[in-house]
């Protein structure tokens, strides 16, 4: 191990970055990298690879340590996040449970608008996916007339109740006046598995999670909940092409604490920038699917937070907490 | 307290404690019945097997009354004279141990620890003394801290910038 | 079949590249390492270590991974047998037999069983990989929520008999490690459970590693403490050739529970939801099952030590399948491999074997040379290991309570853990001295979970119909399989009976 260490540093040495061009403000200690999912699933790749770009950049004087904290659909990372006001060592990988946590979980006391908005790295995208054994299925509305002969015998596989998914699925339920059985599974690739061993009959997954299996030809995606088709998938309509008004990101932003002192969201800012412009990330976010235009930052993310947080709490009135968690 | 006491009041204890589980259970309102179509309620493994445990707890306090259980038969203390002093000074050191790392950090407390263990029950020479007082927290940040990359409890913000020092001359040297 | 015969032989021979050759090395000896640390697994070093491998050409980068994931399949053993403390969740059953045999001085018998179990459960399960990987990726994919239930009645069946003598006190244990279980967020319903005292930390339910380290690490080490009187003394070994050689004429001993433990491993840990633990727990019971001695089990059995080594290496083979073929990860740390093969550019699905050969068979082809590398280290490593038992206790003590504080703060990071493994340390060895036995409770928090959740979701699935679970073929085999087991010992013992009181009705007729 110690030589990987020695090759580590000479790689370091060899890095032409300028950490010079950063403020004052520089971590003293190992910054933790909170990711409030568990391993292997989108956030925590993306964090890991974040944090494997960190170290092959030399961006930081100190590394980046990701650390899951996956309970309670995130409500641990925030209320963990929510204790370490005015810490500058810590940040936190975050996804849309970031708002739906601490409004389906009233007493958590977390109001993610006081935390500090670094930067917005990525937007997910969503899109409806069936096993493509189902000749029966090709479109929309083949898919709708198929799930409402099914009744509640239709089953969509979902990453656990009161998951992005379970919103987004609980809003088609809403738009297309049916009923489905809901069946939670532990990540979303278990779910991939799960509708390609014709398990469960749909799913609403991110392009990143079907990728493979819809290469390979073992299932197809009907509809994309996005305002323009994606150049990933050019040839599948959006929800808004056939008329229904369902559009609906996951956005995958870096938060600190609040309080944090304004120099060192400034380093983590320009960290989180840099990355961002990176090839390697913008090559990520293409391959996956992934929507990298600008990074939103400082007050404009703030702003978008606190519009997201509006909107999912007028979405989960709309379906009603029940709806989603299903008991 | 002998071992027949001592298992009559574990029994109680745990008895109790499904007690206390199952009202835990129930009183967080989740259905502890068969949901129709959905197969069994969030409540329904933990309550009822949580009355299980009520109920095996039950059939050990039969079985104390009764004298089925060896136990319940047995006089001798449940825990030694002798030993409760071994493993209480074992279980206290951890506690100890465990309260000063929040406090002083990790380092400082390994270092006492290794001393009271090493010196003061185990009577060991001064030399192989210091060399564990040493050794362990040396080892341990070797191990965690650069191998790793954890960052083990550090204690309160005093502690901690003198640790910061030592970690400082680290990254600058070493990297 | 000849194809394979080809891509497997330039994939053994991009393992023995010098680079390639090193990281093996250097990983077989970092995940030795690494593993043999309480509470410190494959999952700590392969995440840790998984930026450093940017640095490195993918197929070398996969190659140090998936070696350093095969030490610490290894390394767990040594501290279940030299410490009693399990060093991975994969290692806990290799406690059961591994720590009485140290304590009886045989400690360099149960590593060398321990090491070479693991390198027969590795290569079979290489083999197999190799052979059968393309139709067992099709196969798992067989395997939905009412499968994986079927799966954990059979694991649970094959436990029977693991308790004590005390029958409501092993009930009262299972039991309470099945509740523990399902402290936590429960992902059904998406509601908290069991959330004591309102602390949100339990949210994230009790870990298995915490529940282990504090009844192995804290509980059992306070009852060995009581036992010997403050003079633990783990009876020196005097390890030499003589002894070695006698060693390895043991091996016949334990050879059949490891063949057993081998294909039972492979299979289990190719279905994405099962892993290393419970293949390791189930192969033990099973052997326990079916031994001539089943008694003897738990007091120092060599087979004992051997199953459930056998069955964690080859299901950590295994476990790659479902990851390479589906892109499922089915233990942590292959998710976290998973993701580095993201990172890397490489997409692990169906398409991975054609569009990424010399990825695939140079990943094969380092499993079969990590293989050998890891057996051979591990040999050679055995007096050192061996030493760590001639230490004075007011030495070994105050070291053992030191790693299991660490190694639990380290997979959680959290302080909160280690109070809790100190309670339940506490607990665990009051509740010993009553005669409760502790082992299924810890083996009910490790299948709780896994059962509690593929029930409900198969019923969910089956709109609340129970006979979804006999209906499907294979579950239904499992089911058939369960009763089987559990219906064995108590008929063997009716057979028994019969035949023994025919012998003794016999001379008085």
């Amino acid at each position: 191990m110690s030589i990987l260490k020695t090759m580590m540093t000479s790689a370091a040495v060899l890095a032409v970055t300028a950490p010079a061009a950063f403020a004052e403000w520089q971590p003293r200690k190992p910054v933790e990298f909170i990711i409030m999912a568990g391993t292997g699933g989108g956030a925590d790749q993306i964090a890991r690879l974040l944090q494997g770009l960190i170290e092959k950049k030399d961006l930081s004087p100190r590394p980046f340590i990701p650390i899951n904290k996956p309970g309670g659909s995130g409500a641990e990372a925030l209320r963990y996040l929510q204790d370490k006001a005015g810490d500058n060592h810590v940040v936190m990988m975050t996804l849309n449970s970031f708002y739906t946590t601490p409004i389906i979980q009233e007493d958590l006391g977390v109001d993610v608008t006081e935390f500090t908005p670094i930067g917005l790295m990525a937007m997910d995208t969503f899109l409806l996916w069936v096993n493509s054994d189902r000749d029966d299925i090709n479109d929309l509305d083949s898919y709708v007339e198929a799930v409402k002969s099914a009744g509640l015998d239709w089953k969509v596989g979902g990453t656990g109740s009161g998951q992005e998914d379970s919103v987004l699925t609980a809003m088609m339920e809403a738009a297309f006046e049916y009923d489905v059985t809901y069946i939670p599974f532990p990540g979303g690739g278990t779910v991939a598995k799960n509708l390609v061993g014709n398990q469960i009959d749909s799913t609403v997954n991110n392009p990143a999670e079907q990728m493979e299996f819809w290469r390979a030809g073992n299932s197809k995606p009907l509809v994309q909940f996005t305002a323009e088709r994606m150049p990933a998938f050019p040839d599948v309509p959006t929800a808004k092409e056939l008329g229904v008004d369902i559009e609906y990101y996951m956005q995958r932003s870096v938060n600190g604490p609040p309080n944090m002192d304004p120099e060192a969201v400034e380093f983590y800012t320009n960290l989180f920038q840099e990355l961002f412009d990176s090839e390697e990330w913008q090559g990520f976010c293409e391959s996956d699917g992934l929507t990298c235009d600008t990074m939103m930052k400082g007050e404009e993310l703030a702003q978008f937070h606190a519009t997201q947080k509006v909107a999912h709490e007028k979405l989960i009135a709309q379906v009603g907490a029940a709806s989603i968690t299903g008991e | 307290m002998t071992v027949r006491t001592a298992e009559l009041i574990m029994a109680i204890a745990m008895l109790l404690l499904s007690l206390g589980l199952m009202l835990n259970v129930y009183s967080d309102g989740l259905r502890i019945g068969w949901v129709d179509g959905r197969g069994p309620g969030a409540g329904m493994w933990p309550f009822w097997l949580s009355l299980g445990m009520a109920l095996a707890s039950l059939a050990t306090l039969i079985r104390w009354f009764t004298g089925a259980t060896p136990e319940s038969r047995n006089l001798d203390p449940y825990i030694a004279p002798e030993t409760l002093f071994l493993v209480g000074v074992s279980a206290a050191s951890i506690l100890v141990l465990l309260i000063l790392m929040n406090l002083i950090g990790t380092y400082l407390s390994l270092v006492l620890f290794m001393f009271f263990y090493v010196r003061i029950l185990g009577k060991h020479t001064w030399f192989t003394t210091i060399a564990m007082m040493i050794g362990t927290p040396v080892f341990v940040y070797l191990l965690f801290e650069v191998a790793l990359t954890k960052y083990l409890p550090k204690g309160l913000p005093f502690f901690e910038e003198i640790f910061l020092v030592i970690d400082n001359l680290r990254y600058e040297y070493f990297y | 079949m000849e194809t394979i015969f080809v891509s497997l032989g330039a994939g053994l021979l991009q393992a023995f590249e010098p680079l390639n050759l090193f990281m093996i090395f250097a990983g077989c000896l970092a995940g030795l390492f690494v593993g043999c640390m309480p509470g410190l697994g494959s999952v700590n070093g392969v995440a840790i270590l998984l930026p450093v491998t940017f640095l490195v050409p993918p197929t070398t980068a996969i190659i140090f991974l998936a070696a350093l994931y095969y030490g610490a399949m290894y390394g767990g053993a040594i501290s279940s047998i030299t410490l009693g403390i399990p060093g991975a969740s994969t290692a806990v059953a290799t406690v059961f037999d591994g720590r009485p045999m140290a304590q009886q001085g045989k400690a360099d018998k149960a590593l060398m069983a321990a090491a070479i179990a693991s390198f027969i459960g590795g290569t079979v399960s290489i083999i197999l990989f190799t052979l059968f990987a393309p139709p067992l990726a099709a196969f798992a994919l067989k395997f939905g929520p009412q499968e994986e239930f079927a799966l954990m009645l059979l694991a649970f069946a094959t436990f029977i008999g693991l308790g004590g003598d005390d029958i409501p006190k092993t009930i009262f244990s299972i039991l309470l490690g099945l509740v523990l279980a399902a402290v936590g967020f429960d992902i059904i319903s998406g509601r908290p459970r069991l959330i004591f005292f309102d602390m949100v930390e339990f949210q994230r339910g009790i870990g298995f590693l915490v529940l282990a380290i504090g009844v192995y690490g804290i509980g059992e080490m306070l009852w060995t403490l009581e036992t010997t009187k403050g003079t633990v003394k783990m009876h020196r070994v005097n390890l030499g050739w003589a002894r070695m050689k006698e060693n390895f004429g043991e091996v016949k001993q334990y050879i059949n529970s490891t063949w057993l433990g081998s294909v039972l491993g492979f299979f289990v840990g190719t279905l994405p939801a099962a892993g290393a633990t419970p293949a390791a727990l189930m192969s033990y019971g099973l052997s326990k099952t079916f031994s001539k001695d089943p008694d003897s089990f738990g007091k120092g059995n060599i087979s004992g030590v051997a199953a459930p080594e056998a069955a964690n290496n080859a299901a950590s083979t295994g476990s790659m399948l479902p990851m390479i073929t589906l892109g499922i990860p089915g233990s942590p740390t292959t998710a976290i491999l998973l993701g580095g093969m993201i990172i890397w550019g490489l997409r692990p699905g169906p398409l991975l074997f054609t569009e990424s050969p010399d990825f695939v068979w140079g990943l094969i082809g380092s499993m079969y040379v990590a293989n050998l590398v890891t057996v051979l280290l591990n040999l050679a490593l055995i007096p050192v290991f061996i030493r760590v038992l001639a230490m004075p206790f007011t030495m070994l003590t105050p070291i053992i309570f030191v790693l299991c504080v660490l190694g639990v703060f380290a997979t959680t990071d959290r302080m909160f853990d280690t109070w809790l493994m100190l309670i339940i340390g506490l607990l665990a060895y009051m509740l010993r001295k009553l005669n409760y036995p502790v082992a299924p409770a810890v083996l009910a928090i490790v299948l709780g979970p896994l059962a509690e959740r593929s029930l409900r979701q198969s019923l969910i699935s089956s709109r609340g119909d129970v006979m979804t679970f006999i209906e499907r073929p294979i579950s239904l085999v499992c089911i058939l399989f369960a009763v089987a087991l559990i219906s064995y010992p108590l008929i063997s013992k009716f057979m028994k009976k019969k035949r023994a009181g025919e012998t003794s009705v016999d001379p008085a007729a």
